[in-house]
């Protein structure tokens, strides 16, 4: 075993254990930022595991794309929600608590036997690529071509969707009488607290 | 072109000539250039330092630090120090932990990003195929570490200058990444040194700047808003948000915030003078005056010249464009969030769209001018 391999060893030991105990800590913190935080750490290492596999615009990808955005805008809507209510505690916590450990045990299991049982066609040996991006771009635009589309034409709907959710109409004119309605532009206030302090 | 020098190569034959296994030889070999570039990004914002309070006197009519040293050179060395020697505090009701790491997440991406810095054909960290691309991956993670920061001080003003803060530099990274996509498809690579070489061989007429003038000014304008340099500072607009998500910050903690602007302005003038100012080229061109003099290119005094004009070139190049950036700092007033935002998504956005379509035609059309 040469310098390198105990180097990669080592490095997928920590980076395993980092990504499982992260990911734990997002379903078990009872901290709703917390558990955002530690999604961010979850896919930080999931793109160290994808650098260890020579994948490295892959990686990158991963950094831009989740850590970047996905969990940037998780951590923003978190910040953002302004919800004045106190937290009620729920009836039979434990009891909810303890039906959601075996569904999730009983799928995990389900999960470990199909990865275990199922004969996956391993590739014999390594094949040698010059540019990750390249060969990438390659499959994109032949054989996985349709799947990409796909996906675009997927994100594509998201958005539009979003767009549509969050849009205010304002009418210019009221519908019924047709004449022109009183326009209030501005934002609608928080109403303010009536008792100043108790 | 010439290949250069080859520090790395001579290095390591040197070591293995000693006796040292050559794998050992690269272990030794590795920290020594991380090292350097960590040193000298350091000195390199020492330096930015005193140009900003130099020049912000000058743009106000003081005369600026004028007793630390000659011509107040040792003053950013002295403000250092005094951040250093500081106490160590950590508001009472904040989160301790994700207040500890929130500096340290802004400031490693950016060092970070000096992987990709080529001096030289030869000169830099690694030539990695990713190139570019790390960069504005890893520039992408910058705002969590803001948000970090910006949550547990447990302060409206921080709050809110983190948010704006993220905000910001989600919406400039998609125009900066168009503009640099642009390059990349002239270059047909990501790598830093393939796009300087891709510029070298005429000189200036050679450089970027002429192919892509619309993908410069939006890649400068971009790069200044993700450093949250003035007239885009509103995540720590002093005016409106006392200092925005550094508020509750103090000595060493926030020296790192400190440190880490001013390197990231370094690193984004580095950046512009790669892909848009022929990186490490001269005005004109070096290979075109050797052959003028009848010198062997290979001539190993030759070769040292050549290689410590490329550092100065990119250094002098770099530094042009933080004056400019601290010109522009001190003389144009701050623009509203509103505006920031308009700015990004509905003129930026576009125009590097249109500027990507445009460079994709005229690259099929001309391509011996535009890279074929």
């Amino acid at each position: 075993m040469n310098l390198s391999e105990v180097v990669q060893l080592v490095s997928f030991g920590v980076l395993t254990l980092l990504m499982l105990g992260a990911a734990l800590g997002v379903v078990l913190s009872p901290s709703v930022v917390y558990s955002a935080f530690l999604l961010g750490l979850t896919f930080s290492s999931m793109a160290g595991l994808y650098l260890l596999l020579n994948a490295d615009f892959v990686a990158a990808a991963q950094i831009l794309v989740y850590v970047g955005a996905v969990n940037v805008l998780i951590l923003f809507g978190v910040m953002l929600v302004n919800k004045r209510q106190d937290y009620q505690r729920e009836t039979g916590l434990l009891l909810r608590q303890l039906l959601t450990a075996v569904v999730c045990f009983g799928l995990f299991a389900l999960l470990g036997t199909v990865t275990v049982i199922t004969p996956w066609q391993l590739a014999e040996g390594v094949t040698q690529v010059d540019s990750s991006v390249i060969a990438l771009a390659k499959h994109l635009f032949s054989d996985y071509l349709l799947p990409f589309e796909v996906a675009s034409v997927l994100l594509l709907m998201a958005m539009i969707g979003a767009i549509v959710l969050a849009r205010r109409d304002l009418l210019m004119e009221d519908p019924e009488t047709g004449m022109p309605a009183e326009t209030d532009l501005a934002l609608p206030e928080r109403p303010r607290e009536t008792v100043v302090g108790e | 072109m010439s290949p250069g020098i080859d520090l790395q190569g001579s290095f390591i034959q040197l070591l293995t000539s000693l006796g040292l296994p050559p794998q050992l030889a690269k272990v030794v070999w590795i920290p020594l250039p991380l090292l350097l570039m960590l040193i000298s990004a350091t000195v390199g914002v020492l330096v930015v330092v005193w140009l900003e309070r130099k020049v912000s006197a000058a743009a106000q009519q003081r005369v600026g630090p004028e007793y630390a040293g000659p011509l107040g050179t040792l003053q950013p060395v002295a403000d250092g120090l005094k951040l250093l020697f500081e106490e160590d505090i950590i508001p009472a009701q904040a989160d301790p932990w994700l207040f500890s790491i929130g500096p340290a997440l802004v400031v490693v991406p950016v060092f970070l990003s000096y992987l990709i810095i080529p001096f030289g054909q030869n000169m830099n960290i690694t030539d990695l195929g990713l190139g570019v691309f790390l960069w504005i991956a890893l520039s992408s993670v910058a705002p969590v570490g803001l948000l970090m920061s910006g949550y547990s001080s447990n302060n409206k003003y921080s709050l809110l200058g983190g948010l704006r803060a993220a905000a910001q530099s989600i919406s400039y990274e998609i125009p900066l990444a168009l503009a640099v996509l642009a390059i990349v498809m002239m270059s047909n690579s990501l790598s830093t040194v393939d796009i300087v070489g891709q510029q070298s061989g005429y000189g200036i007429l050679g450089w970027n700047l002429w192919r892509q003038p619309v993908g410069f000014l939006i890649f400068w304008v971009a790069a200044l808003a993700e450093c949250e340099r003035l007239p885009f500072d509103l995540p720590e607009a002093e005016e409106e948000l006392v200092a925005g998500y550094q508020t509750e910050y103090g000595g060493m903690r926030f020296a790192l915030f400190y440190l880490g602007s001013y390197v990231n302005l370094i690193l984004s003038a580095l950046l512009v003078a790669i892909l848009y100012l022929g990186g490490w080229e001269l005005p004109v061109s070096v290979d075109w005056i050797t052959s003028l003099l009848g010198l062997d290119p290979t001539t190993p005094w030759l070769q040292v010249i050549t290689a410590s004009l490329g550092i100065i070139m990119v250094v002098l190049k770099a530094y042009l464009l933080v004056f400019l950036a601290v010109l522009l700092r001190w003389t144009v007033p701050r623009v509203r969030i509103d505006q920031l935002l308009d700015l990004g998504w509905k003129f930026l956005l576009p125009v590097a769209l249109v500027n990507l379509l445009l460079t994709a035609a005229l690259k099929i059309t001309f391509p011996a001018f535009f890279g074929g």
